[in-house]
């Protein structure tokens, strides 16, 4: 670490550099080998059309927020979770070599959070096709989806690079990040439930505040963090 | 810290009388009376103390998780450990007494409270944490991605329980708009009690953390 921080000046911008060539490589390889974006895409639509036929009609807002978010919460697990545990040993050996590790995992968290915001969108659009539309306030929803992917997303790529140190690597995913999602999904089920509503913005203010700061906090406590599981 | 009193460690005995201290006068002396908690208001000087004791652990434990992350000392690392297991235990404590608290005050063992609920993510996150060093053999790497781990629940746990009751309604004291204890009804009588018990539990916690460390300590070098 203290190795990249005495370099001084050009450290910001040859992280920025690194950062972006990582993201666009995240870019590439998802579009080489699409199946994996296609089984998440799936993933989703399959999940919706279950829960569809399951409750049949959703007539109450509170359960229909929460629905969606819990169906959001199981697609973040597999579009995300899988993010450190694809990498094979070599081409982390190479990464180690040629990069810091707070621009790797700043790349990955920013390409989960582009993946998570499009399927967050697609899911929604499935969701209000089958399950119907009960969002009053279009905006405030869009935010929240907006700050619950990125959220999703940054909590998971931590949680998916310890995961993927161990060896039954997806069940362990699962129970190490649900209970920390926690302050997270209620903060924002509150903040859509708002939205669902269309109640006046200025209660949902707080509710934003709250999550960017966890964000925040997140992102910072990743970068710190994931130095530590770099070396191997 | 190694003084002996016949055999044991003076806080060792000082957690022993404490801890009697609490059992007994906790439910001797006087107490305010006031409505719907009437007696129940004892259980403060159990429940609401083996919480402190386990706040104090899990503190502990971040700190050495910390230290293990700068220095890379496996001590560290097997303290960390075993203060979230004794931290667990008293937490089962506190969950027992709180419940029981719950269904004399509020009516129910469980109800929809954001503190109740935060313990429960607490439980969850440390059991986790557990089984993630199970599944990992090799020493050094299990260490730090434990390390790793602890440091972010601790701060997503403190998060749970501290920041979000203060933004809805609980049923706690001191939060959604109710009065905290120690505003009236924490006179002088059950401050006697209330503060020698925290010292108490958080010994007892200290002596058993205390008791693994060293049984692990051991393990490892006659292992070698």
């Amino acid at each position: 670490m203290g190795k990249y921080r005495k370099r001084g000046g050009g450290y910001l911008c040859r992280m920025w550099q690194q950062v972006r060539t990582l993201f666009l490589k995240e870019f590439q390889l998802e579009l080489r080998n699409r199946y994996a974006l296609n089984g998440i895409l799936l993933y989703v639509v399959s999940t919706v059309f279950v829960c569809y036929l399951s409750f049949k009609q959703v007539v109450s807002a509170p359960v229909w927020n929460a629905l969606f978010w819990v169906i959001m919460l199981f697609a973040a697990l597999n579009a995300v979770g899988r993010s450190f545990i694809q990498e094979s040993r070599g081409r982390m050996l190479y990464f180690y070599t040629v990069i810091g590790p707070q621009a790797f995992v700043l790349a990955k968290m920013l390409y989960n959070a582009l993946l998570m915001a499009v399927i967050g969108v697609l899911a929604y659009m499935i969701y209000v096709w089958w399950v119907g539309d009960m969002v009053q306030d279009h905006t405030l929803f869009v935010i929240a989806l907006v700050l619950g992917s990125t959220g999703f997303a940054s909590i998971l790529t931590l949680m998916s690079a310890i995961a993927a140190k161990t060896e039954n690597n997806l069940s362990l995913m699962a129970i190490l990040s649900f209970p920390v999602q926690l302050p997270f999904l209620l903060t924002l089920i509150k903040l859509s439930k708002n939205a669902v509503d269309g109640l006046d913005w200025s209660i949902s203010y707080p509710l934003i505040g709250v999550l960017l700061l966890l964000e925040v906090i997140i992102i910072t406590l990743s970068l710190l963090l994931f130095p530590y599981l770099w070396r191997d | 810290m190694n003084a002996k009193v016949m055999g044991l460690a003076w806080w060792k005995w000082l957690s022993v009388i404490l801890i009697t201290y609490d059992l007994i006068a906790g439910l001797l002396i006087d107490v305010p009376k006031l409505p719907i908690l009437n007696e129940s208001i004892r259980n403060l000087f159990y429940h609401v103390t083996q919480w402190f004791g386990m706040m104090i652990l899990l503190t502990v434990s971040l700190v050495h998780s910390i230290l293990h992350l700068v220095r890379g000392d496996m001590r560290s690392d097997r303290i960390a450990a075993e203060g979230t297991k004794v931290a667990l235990f008293m937490g089962v404590l506190g969950v027992l007494t709180g419940s029981l608290w719950a269904r004399f005050t509020w009516g129910d063992w469980w109800t929809n409270d954001p503190k109740l609920n935060g313990v429960a993510m607490g439980m969850l996150v440390y059991l986790a944490y557990v089984v993630l060093r199970g599944s990992m053999e090799e020493e050094q790497k299990r260490g730090r991605v434990a390390a790793v781990y602890n440091i972010f629940a601790y701060v997503m746990f403190m998060v749970f329980i501290m920041v979000l009751p203060r933004l809805t309604d609980s049923l706690h004291p001191g939060n959604g708009g109710n009065p905290g204890f120690g505003g009236y009804d924490l006179n002088y009588n059950m401050k006697l009690v209330f503060y020698p018990a925290i010292i108490g539990w958080t010994l007892l916690g200290v002596w058993l953390l205390n008791v693994r460390v060293r049984l692990l300590n051991l393990i490892e070098e006659n292992g070698k």
